[in-house]
């Protein structure tokens, strides 16, 4: 009986190393799917590509994807507006009370195509996967409630909250649509 | 990689400097060595003695003088062994006279290389490859930018670490010409593997027209690919961290670019340079080397065909 026990601890063990994979590199053809998002009208809220879904929403749920956008954020001078998320000239992320509201369709229209009053438009400078890395990792951003995977800590003195706190930030009123 | 590049081993040193440590690296196996042959033959003379009835104070008193002088065998060879080290370590830090400094920068995972001059217009940076003189010493400066790192090339000399907000240094002689390779030797991260340089010896004249040549800007583009390469590198994210001297691209982010086909590797050691390997390196340089801090740029197939065309130029 003891040994079955012990049989177990092991399988359990060993199960538990399965390991994150890093996806480094996205074949084109899904690459060019992942542009396929079906917005509203007014150009909020949508719905995700099918790719997106069928590959089991990595830019959600990946921390190697996050990371890539919190990477990618730092490069491409999105703080030069918008802070470490705090606001600039550009709105804050942090609060979720977002002008395009917090679903990823918005947040990957903003980038890809700009919106009015000063966001340019990334589509020429960014790769549609780097688009929904920066999606994702702006998305945990403003997280009021827990999410599976977080980018790793800054290496210098963090200004916010961390994105891998759970929630990322506290705030009692409920955001519109959340 | 070169003909005359020498395997990468402390066994085969190619200056004073890694002579005196292979010396001193030689005796201490000796001594070490003897003492553990020394201990192995006590031992089985031990397990192969048989077993006497205890008792006797003369018996006693033999013990004690030999575990006594043993100890004082043991306390003897360790000051010895310390003064050893101590004698063969003392000159490598004392100041060379007239060296040439060069200064170097560890980033992840890359290295930056700036031959200092009194003249500006004589100040020179480049990446991933030292050339220096053979027979004149050379100070290298090292400082770091993220993590530490260190600054390992066996044939010439041994490990010192670059540490951010410090500065070390480190002096050595080749005594011979040759292709030397070095490494970074502390953990630095994800491709602290991928972080090699190489150190190149010449002879003074060949050096002094090696440095000539560097310090020229870039060769301009002549073909309409290589200008096409050229307007796209310049207009396009490339040129926010990349410099190529001679052109309106000055970042100082990445690795300087302006003569990067002369060099033998790219990136840090891992690739070749080809027009292939430079091309390859553009389209995806996060599958080639995971974690580095160049992002994919978006560009259609004849952009990055124009522009590896123009940088495999860069001679």
């Amino acid at each position: 009986m003891k040994r079955w026990h012990c049989l177990l601890l092991v399988v359990l063990a060993v199960g538990a190393c399965k390991r994150e994979v890093r996806a480094l590199r996205t074949d084109p053809p899904v690459a060019d799917a992942l542009n396929d998002v079906a917005p509203m009208a007014n150009r909020i809220n949508g719905r995700l590509p099918a790719v997106f879904i069928a590959k089991g929403s990595p830019y959600e749920s990946n921390a190697y994807q996050l990371n890539q956008g919190k990477r990618l954020y730092d490069w491409f001078n999105c703080k030069g507006c918008h802070a470490n998320g705090g606001g600039l000239s550009g709105p804050a992320l942090t609060d979720g009370w977002w002008r395009y509201g917090p679903d990823a369709v918005s947040i990957f229209l903003s980038i890809r195509d700009g919106r009015p009053h000063g966001m340019p438009a990334f589509s020429s400078r960014l790769t549609t996967e780097q688009i929904w890395q920066l999606t994702g990792y702006v998305r945990t951003m403003g997280a009021y409630s827990a999410m599976t995977a977080a980018p790793s800590r800054n290496d210098e003195m963090q200004s916010r909250p961390s994105e891998n706190r759970a929630p990322a930030a506290t705030d009692l009123r409920m955001p519109p649509s959340r | 990689m070169d003909a005359s590049a020498t395997w990468q081993t402390v066994l085969a040193p190619m200056g004073p400097q890694a002579a005196q440590l292979s010396w001193l690296l030689w005796s201490f196996i000796a001594v070490c060595g003897i003492i553990w042959l020394l201990v192995m033959l006590v031992l089985m003379l031990v397990l192969r003695r048989r077993s006497v009835p205890p008792g006797g104070t003369r018996r006693e008193r033999r013990a004690a003088v030999i575990v006594g002088v043993s100890l004082a065998a043991s306390v003897l060879t360790i000051i010895a062994l310390s003064f050893m080290s101590y004698a063969a370590t003392r000159d490598l830090s004392v100041a060379a006279a007239d060296p040439l400094v060069i200064r170097l920068r560890g980033y992840q995972w890359w290295w930056e290389v700036t031959y200092a001059d009194r003249r500006p217009d004589r100040t020179l940076v480049t990446a991933n490859e030292i050339h220096i003189p053979v027979g004149r010493p050379v100070r290298i400066e090292l400082s770091a930018a993220d993590v530490i790192h260190s600054f390992w090339v066996p044939n010439l000399a041994g490990k010192q670490d670059l540490i951010p907000g410090r500065s070390n240094d480190l002096t050595f002689v080749a005594a011979r010409p040759g292709v030397y390779r070095g490494q970074c030797a502390e953990f630095c991260g994800l491709q602290h593997a991928h972080m090699a340089l190489l150190v190149i010896a010449d002879e003074p004249a060949a050096f002094d027209a090696w440095r000539d040549a560097q310090l020229q800007a870039a060769r301009s583009a002549e073909t309409v690919e290589q200008r096409a390469g050229r307007d796209f590198f310049t207009s396009q994210a490339c040129a926010a961290c990349h410099t190529v001297r001679g052109t309106s691209a000055a970042g100082t982010l990445g690795p300087d670019l302006t003569h990067v086909a002369s060099r033998h590797t790219i990136a840090a050691g891992l690739l070749p340079t080809t027009r292939g390997s430079l091309a390859a390196w553009i389209a995806d340089p996060q599958t080639i080397k995971p974690g580095n801090n160049m992002p994919m740029v978006t560009m259609t197939a004849d952009q990055l065909r124009a522009v590896s065309a123009w940088l495999a130029e860069l001679r």
